[in-house]
């Protein structure tokens, strides 16, 4: 009766790998989190193909052939060439800080995934990760799709435009982050609201967006130039027309990529917090 | 002496204090759960067992005390922890927007089961839930039961050494409760351990080999659950009716005869009752004591 080293028997050892010891923050984890919104995504691809068309459609008409008719050109170019990349960057800001945002509130109150999730060995940093990753490659077929409705509204953009995708990862990755800082503190879906109208509003229009910053009052010009938002544009114009020399873009990607370091260090902070009491 | 005693616990608390503000949910808490053994967590609402199951998963942090998981400290060491363990957790929270077997199979990526043993896990989950048939079915379409069976099935996908499994069979009709127990059984007689939470004396009685009555956050009796009920009310139970005066009357007189009572609805339950012998107030319905009546005696609470 007495067998002082008993094992478990082999069916509940678990299995071998599983136990292994684990570094700080695991790839393969990210890896599960991309892997549960492929499969989502899979389902529910066409919506997001179809929000992408249709949304920047609506920009050039109202924006392009309304304002554009008063408006002929905009710091050197075309006013719609001017607001087609500011469009494609308005769909890589809110098809990034969106589902941060939204999904980031749902799934830690009213669908308690994190909950379960965190239950097995994830980190919250990988899952931040992870979930930030996701909207960030999710955000190239919508940047994507915007671009193909821009040639398709006669928008001569060069071979440059390729890079709309790493710009898009680049800047996605940081404002999904956002987007889950803040879902961690918000208290009710009320909250959204000040988030929407009071940072994401201004932030898509104060970026030289549809219209160039230097027009505005010096402090309004300052708050665009921190904007990560202006940096993504500024981004998208030189790969669209051309860039001017290095240094600027240089300057653009250093931007984005401290907002990103900043945007992540805060939603892997506010999000433990929330979850880990 | 059992061969557990040797090994060392799968749970350790020593002295584990947890406040909420000025709730302290988990109060001065001790006990160890042997390797091995299926233990019951008995207490009312609010009583704090599912802190304790937080505590154990790293997602809740003690403010003092110790607290071990399969020999891991916590909160240091809980991914491992938590490598090793199951998780079935009171608040259902699959996820609706993948289908039975992605819920599954999410489950074994982020449990690190190897790439070649992961299908083979994802069948047998299946199986387990008995939802083989259901399995491109998303989750948001499953009925209540099968949710808590692909609950159930999704913390053992990994076949894990420690199962914490709080009130696991809440809200389900009887035949599917029935269903779970013998799932529970089985995961207890693989070798796991198991550490369950819940509020139906039956599931505590058949299943846990040990139970400890949590009240306040603090343990307030453990041991086996024949050796609980026999310590501390006997083996007999007598319920006796009557109208308010009656009752008053009856647990008067069972004082002066130095036997307990609990009120239970309309009825006083007369506690020893084996120990009585024909007093003619005590007549009515002789019963075995049950888990119910220590843990009324002990928390002054029905259970939910
Ligand atoms: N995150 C939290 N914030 C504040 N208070 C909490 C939190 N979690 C638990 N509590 C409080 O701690 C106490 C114990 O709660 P817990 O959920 O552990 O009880 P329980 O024994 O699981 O109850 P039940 O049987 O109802 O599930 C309760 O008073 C509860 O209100
Ligand atoms: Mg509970």
């Amino acid at each position: 009766m007495t067998t002082p080293t008993r094992q478990a028997p082999a069916s509940a050892a678990g299995h071998p790998s599983a136990e292994r010891p684990a570094r700080r923050f695991e790839p393969a984890v990210v890896g599960a989190i991309l892997y549960r919104e492929w499969r989502v995504f899979r389902r529910v691809w066409f919506s997001t193909a179809f929000g992408s068309i249709v949304e920047p459609i609506v920009y050039f008409v109202a924006f392009g052939f309304g304002f554009g008719a008063l408006v002929a050109e905009v710091a050197g170019m075309s006013y719609f060439d001017f607001m087609a990349t500011g469009t494609i960057a308005i769909g890589i800001l809110f098809s990034s800080v969106f589902p941060g945002l939204i999904n980031g509130y749902a799934r830690r109150t009213e669908k308690h995934l994190y909950d379960g999730q965190l239950a097995a060995p994830v980190t919250v940093a990988e899952l931040v990760t992870g979930e930030a990753l996701w909207h960030a490659l999710r955000v190239t077929v919508v940047a994507g799709v915007t671009v193909l409705v821009a040639l398709a509204f006669g928008v001569r953009m060069g071979p440059g435009i390729v890079l709309v995708a790493p710009i898009a990862v680049v800047t996605g990755f940081g404002f999904a982050a956002t987007g889950a800082a803040f879902a961690a503190k918000l208290r009710s879906w009320h909250g959204i609201d000040i988030v929407i109208s009071g940072i994401i509003a201004p932030m898509f229009v104060v970026a030289g967006t549809f219209f160039p910053l230097d027009g505005l009052p010096g402090w309004a010009q300052a708050v665009g130039y921190a904007n990560p938002l202006y940096h993504c544009v500024e981004l998208l114009r030189g790969a669209a027309f051309g860039f001017e020399g290095l240094l600027a873009p240089l300057g653009n990607l250093a931007a984005l990529a401290a907002f990103n370091l900043l945007a992540w260090l805060a939603a892997v902070r506010l999000v433990r917090r929330a979850l880990i009491d | 002496m059992s061969s557990s005693h040797l090994s060392p616990p799968a749970i350790l608390l020593r002295d584990v204090v947890k406040r909420f503000g000025p709730i302290t949910a988990v109060d001065h808490l001790d006990f160890e759960v042997p390797t091995g053994s299926c233990f019951g967590l008995l207490g009312p609402n609010g009583a704090g067992k599912s802190t304790m199951m937080r505590l154990l998963t790293g997602q809740g942090v003690a403010d003092s005390g110790r607290v071990e998981v399969l020999g891991h400290p916590l909160p240091a060491a809980s991914r491992a922890a938590r490598a090793a363990c199951g998780v079935v957790p009171q608040v259902d929270n699959l996820d609706d927007e993948l289908t039975v077997a992605e819920n599954l199979e999410v489950y074994a990526r982020l449990q690190r089961v190897p790439r070649t043993e992961r299908l083979a896990a994802v069948e047998h989950g299946l199986a387990l839930a008995r939802l083989t048939d259901r399995r491109d079915a998303t989750a948001a379409a499953l009925s209540g039961g099968m949710r808590r069976r692909l609950l159930i099935a999704r913390g053992l996908v990994h076949r894990p050494r420690l199962v914490l499994l709080d009130e696991p069979t809440v809200g389900l009709d009887p035949q599917i409760r029935a269903q779970l127990w013998s799932q529970i059984a089985e995961i207890r007689d693989e070798g796991a351990t198991v550490l369950m939470s819940t509020h139906y004396i039956e599931e505590a009685e058949r299943l846990c080999d040990e139970v400890a009555v949590v009240h306040a956050g603090r343990v307030v009796a453990q041991g086996g659950p024949r050796e609980l009920v026999a310590a501390l009310v006997g083996t007999e139970v007598m319920e006796i009716g009557g109208d308010a005066d009656d009752l008053r009357r009856v647990e008067r007189q069972a004082r002066e005869a130095g036997l307990g009572t609990r009120r239970s609805g309309t009825t006083v339950a007369v506690l020893g009752a084996e120990h009585l012998d024909g007093q003619a107030w005590a007549t009515g319905f002789r019963r075995p004591a049950n888990l119910e009546d220590v843990f009324v005696v002990l928390t002054g609470e029905e259970l939910g």
